[in-house]
């Protein structure tokens, strides 16, 4: 492995997790209510890819990270502030909408345009990395049509782990059924790789790596094309939020026993 | 007439796996009530004999691939073969089981035959030419219902939507669908697969119960010591005893990946949640954990919920679970396990 990889990572924003979201109508399309409002965080998957990418970067010379992320510039402006602090990265922004009722075909396209249109990118050394799905579409189609769009022909899903060898080949395991893992050998890039969570933790702020971050962050946002990502050819019905409030019974001042005897009945019910 | 495709795969010993079954059902049901034409295809090793093992589904035609190329899972083989068996059925409704296998190769194999794809498939039904498909947006948040015109359009359909088709075995007299396999197409070489050490809990699909070990098992307890040895006894002896499986939240497996100390035999595999599994059990008992959204997103599809938590405020008690006991998970675990065992 002599000049490194290059290594793209897919990745935008999702609603904070802890928010409460609520599915409203609009000309466009389905959306959230106060969607523009709602605060966001790197999708949580996107996220460890990111985390797995400069891992990775760090420990083969010559390899550089893009994080390539669609979403509203205002808000990527507001999500670079914390994630520009994790990891080393070229931000390629794409101005567009962050729903997850946008259709991951036209995303897709759009992810694909502004990969192929990064300078000097070479694809015989290119992994795209990405989450499994995201916390919005939660489609898991996304990175596998960027792949094709790019003629990616190897490609991995739910990845938790890359082993790269000294020849550039690399080892993979892919989780699938059961808790079990498929374990896989690719020669060599391009690759497409959709993390589940992998195996590192979310790395600590470093304020060097984000200032050096930012000093490409803003002239990448202003630089951002618009993409007309919409809904696509998906007419939607309905969206809803089903009742699933349940009428808990609260146990207080029973004791051990009790609960336990109750509990051990309504397993064996 | 809607040219409906049941598209399946074998499992590395020839049988269909549950979810192919399962899709295979709502295929059947969808040419009904459509009027359409069903077709089968299988690709996978054996898939000759899977044919033949539905061949009483009903179905017009039955198509395959059994190449040795695609023996065992890969995307670049899988893709290929299943734009090939898409096209040769000239399908216009593709409906799949969404199983890793096709989760990874069907998007790919979608753009190459034009088609739409949607997987989480929860729900599909039709009359006339128009099909109808259900699918949760934002985790299991929203559930939406929609339609495309385009076609061809394919329906990874989530597992247990459908009762598995059965029916007789016969003699499909499937048809071979040739498949110009390159040498690109085989740069990725399958080892195997890892299982789960014998002894590792993760969460089993089978299971009737599902036990949620949280974060709160590794905290300081009434002592002011943390007891993660007995948490990890308890909890794997309750696992051995109500041969529940077992599902984390994410706040304990990120404790593992910190580096502090926690339950050795849980990992993210484990992960209920946002960012892990929605499995599908019976029932399901949460213990330490504090019942937040994100956690309990990935209880959607478990019917029954109790909670064992030492605080009566927590998400649980928030109309999340049908029982919360308010009560220390030690001492409930140590007594439940005692009654199952005598």
């Amino acid at each position: 492995m002599t000049n490194g990889f290059q290594i793209v990572v897919c990745g935008s924003l999702v609603p904070d997790p802890l928010q409460t979201l609520e599915p409203v109508t609009t000309p466009q399309g389905p959306g959230l209510k106060n969607e523009t409002m709602l605060p966001s965080v790197l999708d949580p998957w996107a996220a460890h890819a990111l985390f797995e990418a400069a891992n990775l970067a760090k420990q083969i010379a010559g390899s550089k990270v893009w994080l390539v992320s669609l979403g509203p510039k205002a808000k990527l402006q507001q999500l670079m502030m914390t994630v520009a602090q994790k990891a080393p990265f070229e931000l390629v922004a794409i101005d567009g909408s962050a729903s997850g009722f946008t259709d991951a075909h036209g995303v897709a396209a759009a992810l694909a345009d502004a990969i192929g249109a990064i300078p000097g990118l070479d694809k015989s050394r290119l992994l795209l990395f990405g989450g499994c799905a995201s916390a919005s579409r939660d489609a898991s189609v996304t990175l596998q049509l960027v792949g094709e769009r790019l003629g990616i022909r190897d490609q991995f899903v739910g990845v938790d782990e890359i082993k790269v060898q000294a020849d550039g080949s690399f080892s993979i395991l892919e989780r699938i059924e059961g808790g079990q893992y498929l374990s896989s050998t690719c020669q060599a890039a391009p690759a497409v790789l959709a993390w589940a969570t992998g195996n590192l933790p979310e790395p600590p702020n470093n304020p060097q790596i984000g200032m050096a971050n930012m000093r490409g962050v803003m002239p990448a946002l202003q630089k951002a094309k618009p993409a007309a990502v919409g809904v696509g050819g998906i007419a939607y019905e309905k969206t809803e939020i089903p009742a699933q409030k349940r009428q808990t019974r609260i146990v207080k001042d029973a004791t051990a026993d009790e609960i336990a005897r109750e509990i051990v009945e309504w397993i064996r019910s | 007439m809607a040219k409906i495709f049941a598209l399946l795969h074998t499992e590395s010993d020839g049988s269909l796996p549950k979810a192919a079954r399962e899709t295979l059902a709502a295929a059947v049901n969808l040419a009904a009530q459509t009027g359409g034409a069903l077709t089968v295809g299988v690709l996978g090793a054996g898939a000759a004999a899977a044919a033949d093992a539905v061949a009483g589904c009903g179905a017009a035609a039955f198509i395959t691939v059994g190449d040795h190329a695609v023996a065992h899972p890969r995307y670049a083989t899988d893709a290929a073969a299943a734009t090939a068996l898409v096209q040769a059925a000239g399908a216009e409704i593709v409906l799949a089981p969404n199983t890793s296998r096709f989760a990874r190769c069907l998007p790919g194999a979608a753009h190459r035959v034009g088609a739409q794809i949607d997987t989480h498939i929860v729900a599909v039904g039709g009359e006339g030419g128009a099909v109808h498909a259900q699918r949760w947006f934002y985790r299991q948040r929203i559930l939406g219902s929609f339609s495309r015109t385009a076609r061809p359009w394919m329906l990874l359909v989530d597992g247990g939507v459908c009762p598995a088709w059965q029916g007789p075995a016969g003699t499909a007299n499937a048809q071979e669908v040739p498949v110009a396999f390159t040498a690109e197409d085989q740069r990725t070489t399958v080892k195997g697969v890892q299982a789960p050490a014998a002894d590792a809990q993760t969460i089993r699909p089978d299971a009737v119960l599902l036990f949620v070990a949280g974060a709160g098992w590794t905290k300081k307890q009434k002592d002011g010591q943390a007891h993660i040895g007995d948490a990890g006894v308890l909890i794997q002896g309750f696992l051995r005893s109500a041969k529940a499986s077992l599902g984390s939240s994410k706040s304990l497996v990120d404790i593992q990946s910190e580096g502090q100390e926690t339950l050795s035999f849980m990992s993210h595999m484990n992960q209920v949640g946002q960012t892990g599994s929605t499995p599908r059990h019976a029932k399901g008992l949460a213990t330490c954990c504090h019942g937040e959204e994100p956690h309990a997103v990935g209880w959607r599809f478990i019917n029954e919920r109790r909670a064992v938590n030492l605080d009566p405020n927590c998400g649980w008690a928030q109309g999340k679970a049908d029982v919360v006991y308010v009560a220390d998970a030690f001492e409930v675990i140590t007594k439940v396990n005692a009654l199952l065992n005598a």
